[in-house]
């Protein structure tokens, strides 16, 4: 039972020795795909490991790193609950971190990175570049032995991977949420030249902009702030009602067009959000559409009714409804026929049945997408700035104290504040709603028996509010799709295939394919990114729902509000915190295409983590600790287990981190690079210049590779089985839709 | 038969595990054989399932050791114990046929195929179970799921085999007829078995000893026997068979006797460290004897109820002591509801008791 050698300790000693030892130690310019390094590897101090760096290169600080990868060898061979083998490992571990992150922030671009320090040691002339692979792996290596010396210490009973991934993903979030978050708050006390000013904080706090109340007596426009918060209480009610009306369309009524109703209700999600807002424009804007129509049938004059609340409340509902759906079917589904059963069999209508047992397990989703529908309001960028008009809200106000003539960073660091506390707010609320009851519905004994139908009531409830919502929808789309091959719009409506020909043309040259087309070197990017980033995504988020459903440790709490407080930062505020963090050393990214990956990952990680939980806590707990008994441990029971249970899960959350990232615009349009341009910000590009036709067209182009990707993915990873419901197919009967799409 | 029993034994060393500031185990110490079958017996919250889960290593014990087969495995997680579960819900994996069930535990320790298949085989045939590998736990029924979720624990030849309620989602008829194969299966492949529940028939038939809990610590542990003829206090003498709890008074005390005088009867029974004075006596339904007519000087009473159970009958009788209730397997003279009798006590049925405290 006591191992003889602690692999996972040689393991990530053995890394951590080919971080300090082999591997350049600082980041090379050219990449981490480059491999321009190996020319003058040891010579040049720039592309040395830290261990020839130290000896050679004068940069002796270096050194000290080795003799925390050297004492862990001192306890290879003690057994675990040796106290010496944890006492090392934290000591080890801990100090080692922590000593490659102070050297990292002490020593910078122009040597000394603090006036005391020049004036206690003298002037440096060495200076550092970002971190490297080196850097990198002996970061992971001291951070993975912590947390083997912690488990040793018997936090979360010992348990090896777990204590890892805590320790993985708190790392991770430090990195990449906190570190750039708190360096863009420091600014809100900070005016623009960097001195300390809290004044100012404080009049940008309670300024009458930001909570106005006059729009109440008088026709004007209210704060900002209220604006905001009552636009996303409607889009949080609206797109749960949708999306729930959705979700039981699909799953429990008659309605034949379930497959086109699924398309539709997709169709938004892998749509840019700001398209959706050019569309309405062409439907209802003064030269759109309709307003033509109604002008010409009934003389109704064409006004700017649709810029402002009303134009963005709709857009946001289209663009955010599907995201409810997806919550909500996996929920749907999910509650046990059995339930149902025993209620129908206690003399319960269908109606009673519906309104006491089906709604009230349904109801952690219906919090959950109120939640959703909320935050992604708040945090919407795109529609508000096609939309708003005079109308306001706090994350496209954020943008413009920036970007705008104002750049007044104190002031977009307090409107990101009060969108922090609106959305902590509705986490707090929800948390305090769903209580701790327990929905657990999938046991171990088997699922057994079929939904029942709807009552009549809600039948024609549900009916009425989808087939008005898909028809909208599909004018929507219509007017997408056929908005790229109409010359201009409002203007000359003849047919053309100029605008997909400059944007997607392809010639013959000397040396074979010329890509000719503008927009091929921003749609590259966007797939590659867009695909690279979906695997961390699903990893990091799954893992995270595992730990905070499955594993009970100190301070959970904070952990989960860690781990969601990306999804409660506005993507403007987001981009802007990554390119001051991120553009000096120890981690210089800016500019590159690894930049655009992290930012990705870390703000679709929440949706992984929800889609995990909500799944997660429907699978009854005794399974896991069936296979634990049975000699799996921790990691073999999430793989063996839990997440072929979690298949709809992990499904969706690939699905919607790839479509997540190729539809972003507000963190995006601050991160890309000549090199790595994106889709989005390329076609915004084109929307400012007055190229409707070509971005038109470049968006529907988006959508039609989203769709293909979905039906691809879906098609490859399969649905469940897990009772009668599946079975049910062999048998001939009607059989239920199962899966997420 | 290639499935065999690697019994070993456990010992638990004032253990304690607290939740917070709930102590839901506290200062537990005893031994359990290897070979043995003991049932942790108690009302919900007393702490036994917390104790499963403890040799499970579900739960890591707050203080105390923890040993198996005399290795120190305190701190080892369930992955490291060589335990294996019968879980209440039975917790078979939804996802996977029941070979694939039954052949988990050796699949993630390494094991071939070709032999993970074929122990996993002999653990169904085991349970009755030949030709259902194929099939889905929500194909079978509860009792089949029951099998499979105990062939899924033997393949695996653990140290110990824990079950926690195993048979509480079973009919009555097929309880009694699982417990009968777990203990033929326990005592064929001689395993040390740990059992949970709180139905007293159930321990009382399938155990070697049982450990009686309350409040997060042990009442009294004992063979069923011990426990039924021997009970230490009013909560033991109630919880495993029924018990009349009356007021007595300790006479004297003789050697390793008491005289006890009951309602005016006098009889010997072992002291158990009573002082003369007043005491509790708990006695047995069915060490009660009813005599129609007049008890001439000795405890009489009259008969409130009497209630024809087939195999027995029962009596309610009010008298002296208060309300007893009484169970008499002699059909052939039944006593008239309503009849004044004489109170006789059978003395192996009668236990000075502590106060249940």
């Amino acid at each position: 039972m006591i191992p003889k050698f602690n692999r996972p300790v040689v393991l990530w000693l053995a890394v951590g020795w080919a971080g300090f030892a082999v591997l350049p130690w600082y980041a090379i310019d050219d990449g981490l795909w480059s491999f321009a390094w190996l020319d003058g590897y040891i010579a040049d101090a720039d592309h040395a490991p830290a261990l020839f760096a130290a000896l050679v290169a004068d940069r002796p600080w270096l050194l000290t790193i080795g003799l925390f990868l050297l004492a862990p060898l001192a306890i290879l061979t003690r057994p675990k609950n040796d106290p010496l083998y944890a006492g090392v490992l934290l000591a080890a571990g801990g100090l080692g971190l922590t000593y490659v992150l102070a050297q990292g922030f002490t020593v910078g671009l122009g040597g000394w990175r603090w006036e005391f320090l020049e004036s206690a040691f003298g002037s440096l002339d060495v200076r550092q570049f970002g971190m490297g692979y080196g850097a990198l792996l002996v970061s992971a290596a001291f951070l993975f032995l912590l947390s083997q010396g912690i488990a040793a210490k018997g936090a979360v009973n010992g348990d090896v991977f777990v204590v890892g991934s805590i320790a993985l993903i708190i790392a991770l979030v430090a990195a990449f949420i906190f570190f750039p978050v708190s360096r863009i708050l420091i600014s809100a006390v900070q005016d623009n030249e960097g001195a300390f000013a809290p004044g100012s904080f404080l009049d940008k706090l309670v300024s009458r902009d930001l909570w106005g109340l006059a729009c109440v007596t008088a026709n004007v426009n209210c704060g900002i702030a209220w604006n905001s918060l009552v636009l996303a209480i409607m889009v949080g009610v609206g797109t749960a009602g949708l999306g729930l009306a959705f979700a039981l369309a699909v799953t429990r009524t008659a309605i034949r067009a379930k497959r086109m109703l699924r398309i539709l209700t997709i169709l938004p999600i892998i749509t840019p959000p700001f398209v959706i807002g050019l569309a309405i424009i062409l439907l209802f804007g003064r030269s759109g559409a309709l307003s033509v129509f109604l002008e010409g049938t009934f003389g109704i004059e064409p006004s700017r009714w649709i810029y402002g609340f009303t134009g963005v409340w709709v857009a946001q509902m289209l663009a955010f409804t599907p995201i409810a759906f997806l919550v909500l079917i996996g929920v749907v589904e999910g509650v046990s026929p059995a339930m149902e059963e025993a209620a129908q069999t206690l003399r319960a209508s269908r109606w009673q049945t519906f309104v006491t047992v089906s709604l009230p397990l349904i109801r952690p989703g219906l919090a959950n997408a109120f939640l959703l529908g909320f935050i992604e309001s708040l945090a919407d960028f795109g529609n508000p700035m096609v939309l708003g008009g005079d109308f306001e809200v706090l994350s496209t106000s954020t943008f413009y104290a920036i970007v705008g003539a104002q750049n007044d960073q104190g002031r977009a660091a307090v409107l990101a504040i009060v969108l922090l506390a609106f959305t902590l707010t509705a986490f707090y609320a929800q948390r305090r709603w769903l209580g701790r009851k327990s929905y657990t519905t999938v046991t171990g004994k088997g699922d057994s028996g079929v939904h029942p139908t709807l009552p009549r009531q809600v039948t024609w409830m549900v009916y009425a509010a989808v087939v008005p919502w898909a028809a909208l929808t599909f004018v929507i789309y219509a007017m997408i799709m056929f908005g790229g091959f109409v010359k201009l719009w409002g203007y000359d409506h003849s047919f053309t295939l100029a605008h997909y020909i400059d944007a997607f043309g392809i010639a013959w040259g000397e040396h074979g394919i010329v890509w000719a087309g503008a927009a091929w070197n921003s749609f590259s990017t966007t797939i590659l990114v867009s695909a690279v980033s979906t695997v961390p995504t699903a990893i990091i988020g799954l893992l995270t729902a595992y730990l905070l459903v499955r594993q009970r440790f100190h301070g959970q709490d904070a952990f989960e509000f860690g781990t969601m407080l990306s999804f409660a930062i506005p993507g403007t505020v987001i981009g802007i915190s990554y390119i001051l963090a991120f553009n000096v050393p120890p981690i210089e990214l800016t500019g590159t295409g690894a930049i655009l990956v992290i930012c990705f990952v870390f703000r679709n990680m929440p949706v992984g983590v929800r889609a995990g939980i909500a799944a997660m806590s429907q699978i009854d707990r005794s399974l896991d600790e069936s296979s634990l008994t049975l000699g799996a441990n921790s990691f073999t029971t999430l793989r063996r287990v839990v997440l072929p249970l979690l298949r709809p899960a992990i499904v969706a959350a690939i699905v919607f981190s790839f479509v997540r990232a190729m539809t972003a615009i507000s963190a995006v349009i601050f991160l890309v690079s000549a090199r790595y341009d994106m889709a989005t910000s390329y076609i915004i590009g084109r929307v400012e210049n007055g190229d409707y036709g070509l971005a038109i067209a470049y968006s529907s182009v988006l959508i039609l590779v989203m769709v293909l990707v979905i039906v691809a993915v879906q098609a490859a990873v399969g649905q469940r089985k897990l009772g009668r419901r599946g079975t049910l197919k062999a048998t001939g009967r009607p059989a239920l839709e199962v899966g997420i799409p | 038969m290639t499935i065999t029993g690697k019994a070993a034994s456990v010992e638990f060393r004032n253990v304690t595990k607290a939740f917070g500031t709930v102590v839901a185990v506290k200062d537990l110490t005893f031994t359990i054989e290897a070979g043995e079958l003991i049932t942790f017996l108690g009302p919900s919250g007393c702490g036994k399932t917390t104790t499963l889960r403890m040799i499970a290593g579900l739960e890591l014990a707050s203080a105390g050791q923890i040993l198996i087969g005399n290795t120190d495995v305190t701190t080892l997680p369930a992955t490291d114990r060589d335990v294996a579960m019968v879980f209440q819900s039975y917790a078979l994996f939804p996802h996977m046929t029941v070979i694939e069930n039954v052949g988990y535990g050796l699949t993630v320790s390494g094991v071939a195929k070709a032999a993970t298949r074929e122990k996993a085989l002999d653990g169904l045939h085991l349970v009755g179970l030949d030709g259902f590998e194929e099939r889905m736990p929500s194909e079978l029924s509860g009792g089949q799921q029951q099998r499979v979720a105990v062939a899924r624990a033997l393949v695996l030849e653990p140290q110990v085999l824990l079950f926690d309620e195993p048979l509480s989602n079973l009919d009555a008829k097929l309880r009694r007829h699982m417990r009968e194969e777990i203990r033929d299966l326990q005592r064929k492949l001689g395993l040390t078995a740990v059992y949970v529940t709180h139905d007293q028939s159930e321990a009382l038939a399938v155990s070697d000893r049982i450990v009686v809990m309350r409040n997060a610590a042990i009442a009294q542990v004992g063979t069923p026997h011990d426990l039924y003829e021997r009970p230490i206090d009013a909560f033991v003498a109630d919880f495993i068979g029924d018990a009349n709890m009356v007021e007595a008074e300790v006479v004297r005390v003789e050697g390793a006797e008491a005289v006890l005088r009951i309602g005016g009867i006098e009889t010997r029974r072992p002291h158990r460290g009573a002082k003369p004075g007043p005491a509790h006596v708990a006695i047995r339904p069915e060490a009660i004897h009813l005599l129609e007519g007049s008890a001439n000087g000795g405890l009489e009473g009259s008969v409130l109820k009497a209630v024809y159970l087939g195999s027995h009958l029962e009596y309610t009788v009010e008298c002296g002591l208060g309300e007893l209730f009484v169970i008499d397997h002699n059909l052939d003279s039944p006593v008239p509801q309503g009849a004044t009798v004489a109170i006789r006590f059978t003395e192996r049925g009668v236990n000075l008791v502590r106060d249940a405290g």
